[in-house]
């Protein structure tokens, strides 16, 4: 069976950075890289490895839909409002890195397989994708009422799309913690840390539970970090889960801090590599899927 | 009231109910809060600000949940204002646009929209919405001396630029001392053409000095709290602002003695702690760390048996900034794993 054919929308730090990730990838084979700035880093650096680009932007799979069945955006929310339609009409399947929100949530340690019918699904944002795990791992053991993050990021690691769009951050952020992570409300908080050298991205959970079982607790946040790891190396847990009785329950805080691999960015940028990390790991598991079917269907056959 | 001439007007934002929340761990009742705001309005505070101490959104697992929700305290606030204006905080990040939405229901007049020192740009929807929604709109450039004058005077120019009718030199560690001040406050006078405040914590016990430090290179806006209530070691006393500038020629349009009352009446019983400075709000303005650090880091020395200083020493060495209250328990866990390292005795760990 051949690799899965992917393209990548969008050649700043995350496109790049996703682009060094997919070509390690077994089973997706990287081939066109889209930007609209023709003399853009990300495309320069694909034209000295190789790979296909273009700077047409999403004009380049109107014209050759054959280059991809899988399309990672990596651009804006705004510009992936237009591009969903357009991915949909071309029958392509969208893996979307922006705060766009159009498909459904999906977090690869959490729920990779009930996604793989949606021709769109969503990655959140990046302090989702490192605490939802987190939130899941507690409500899985016993219900969550309220989950809370903050997540910590060096300011060099946000950039103009980050910082104008704070608020979506949170939002998406929030919702993400309910629908995925399973509780009941939630909250997301952002810091922006301009320290130098650069922090590593780092986030805390707190979830509000009744009576914690602290022992299966315990285990089922091991055991999730462990799934997290799989696909994003730098994952570590910090500290935690801690238990500590509150007006309305207990609090239980877990923290965890990301290192990225380094594969465009420079290791601070966690937040960038969780994000690029989930999105192979989805695209990974979409390519496994679509080789099944085929081969499902040449059985039928 | 002043036996001198005119100096100039400087105006003053008392945020009693705002500042004052963290030493109350958010504890003030909306009807606590309605008291409070009342006499100050009686005494001629010109802007009164209401928020949960971290602003609108704070009540939180990291920041502490408030006695009563954002809207609760304005309703309960709103009726009592008489000629003062109502503010209210936000820090992006942990308050979002709908936020302040709400608050403009309920009369708020001013947002003061802060960030740190360096992130000016995250401000830049918030203050759009602030002016859109026709409050008078105040950019709060917060942990000022993290920043070096030309660093303030780049951002304070970012927040002119998005709409800011104010921009303050906000010292959330008080951690600078008149020269410093200065400095800040004279490169942000040269750099913008808007109004330019001053915030003090007393955590060096300075926030009078350096509010008149501010004022005398050229701030015309004025952060106070009556008895000084506020994070770390406290604010500038509102009541002591209003007397030493009364004395100095400067009309800030209060009644002395009325908020010499609500404060010594109202505030004093309140209050859960006197507002000293102490060891671990020494520390602060020393370190350099965010004001509301001080609680936090004083129950996490308790818990897991460190010191508090210790603690706040290692935050301002790591560069912490303010609304990273989750770190403290973070680094009290490591200093009392190293201790535990140097000296396997149990510690309180759990």
């Amino acid at each position: 069976m051949g690799k899965i054919k992917a393209a990548i929308l969008g050649s700043g730090n995350i496109g790049t950075d996703l682009m060094y990730k997919l070509l390690r990838s077994p089973e997706i084979e990287l081939s066109l890289l889209i930007g609209i700035v023709p003399d853009s880093d990300g495309l320069a650096r694909a034209r000295e490895l190789g790979i296909e680009t273009s700077h047409e932007g999403i004009q380049a799979l109107v014209q050759h839909p054959e280059k991809a069945d899988i399309v990672f955006d990596a651009t804006s929310a705004k510009a992936h409002v237009r591009h969903a339609a357009t991915l949909k009409q071309l029958g392509k399947t969208a893996i979307d890195l922006t705060p766009a929100a159009r498909g459904p949530f999906v977090v690869p340690s959490v729920n990779l397989d009930f996604q793989l019918s949606a021709p769109n699904v969503n990655l959140i944002t990046c302090g989702g994708q490192a605490t939802i795990p987190m939130v899941a791992a507690v409500s899985r053991v016993q219900p969550v009422d309220y989950a809370e993050i903050v997540a910590t990021i060096s300011s060099k690691s946000a950039g103009p799309g980050t910082r104008q769009n704070i608020d979506e951050f949170t939002y998406t952020t929030a919702r993400g913690l309910v629908e995925v992570g399973g509780a009941g409300k939630g909250k997301a908080i952002i810091v922006l840390n301009p320290a130098e050298p650069p922090i590593m991205m780092r986030d805390t959970v707190y979830c509000r539970v009744q009576e914690p079982d602290e022992a299966a607790i315990t285990a089922s946040v091991r055991k999730m970090v462990e799934a997290v790891q799989a696909y994003v190396p730098g994952y570590r847990l910090k500290a935690g889960p801690l238990f500590e009785k509150e007006n309305n329950g207990w609090k239980v805080t877990i923290m965890v801090e990301v290192t990225g691999a380094g594969d465009y960015l420079p290791s601070y940028a966690g937040n960038l590599d969780i994000m690029t990390a989930a999105a192979v790991a989805v695209g990974e598991r979409f390519a496994r899927h679509s080789g099944q079917q085929q081969r499902e269907v040449a059985n039928v056959g | 009231m002043s036996a001198n001439a005119s100096k100039g007007k400087i105006f003053l934002t008392d945020m009693t109910c705002r500042d004052g929340m963290h030493p109350m761990q958010h504890s003030l009742t909306p009807a606590q809060m309605a008291r409070i705001v009342g006499g100050l309005a009686e005494a001629g505070v010109p802007t009164i600000e209401v928020s949960h101490g971290d602003g609108l959104g704070g009540s939180s697992f990291n920041y502490g949940f408030g006695a009563a929700s954002d809207r609760e305290y304005l309703e309960a606030v709103a009726p009592v204002l008489k000629n003062s204006e109502l503010s209210v905080l936000l820090l992006p990040g942990i308050g979002t646009k709908p936020d302040l939405e709400m608050a403009v229901e309920y009369g708020a007049k001013v947002a003061r929209i802060a960030t740190h020192v360096t992130e000016a740009d995250i401000a830049e929807q918030h203050i759009n919405l602030s002016k859109k929604l026709g409050m008078r709109t105040v950019g709060f450039l917060m942990m000022s001396h993290m920043g070096s004058p030309e660093k303030i005077a780049e951002q304070g120019r970012l927040m002119e630029s998005y709409g800011a009718d104010v921009v303050y030199v906000t010292d959330s560690a008080g951690a600078l001392i008149p020269d410093t001040v200065k400095a800040r406050v004279s490169a942000l006078r040269q750099a913008v053409s808007c109004a330019i405040g001053y915030h003090a914590h007393n955590n060096l016990g300075l926030a009078i000095g350096n509010s008149l430090a501010a004022i005398e290179e050229g701030a015309t806006h004025i952060d106070g709290t009556l008895c000084g209530l506020g994070a770390g070691a406290g604010n500038a006393q509102t009541e002591i602002l209003v007397a030493v500038l009364d004395k100095m020629g400067y009309e800030t349009g209060v009644d002395l003695f009325k908020v010499m009352d609500q404060a010594e009446d109202v505030v004093k019983p309140l209050m859960l702690r006197p507002q000293l400075v102490d060891r671990a709000a020494l520390t602060i303005g020393y370190a350099g760390v965010y004001s509301s650090f001080l609680l936090f880091a004083n129950r996490a020395a308790e818990k897991y048996g460190v010191e508090a200083r210790a603690i706040l020493m290692e935050l301002g060495r790591m560069g912490a900034v303010g609304g990273q209250e989750d770190l403290i328990v973070d680094v009290a866990l490591q200093l009392a794993q190293a201790k535990q390292a140097q000296n396997p005795e149990p510690a309180g760990v759990r």
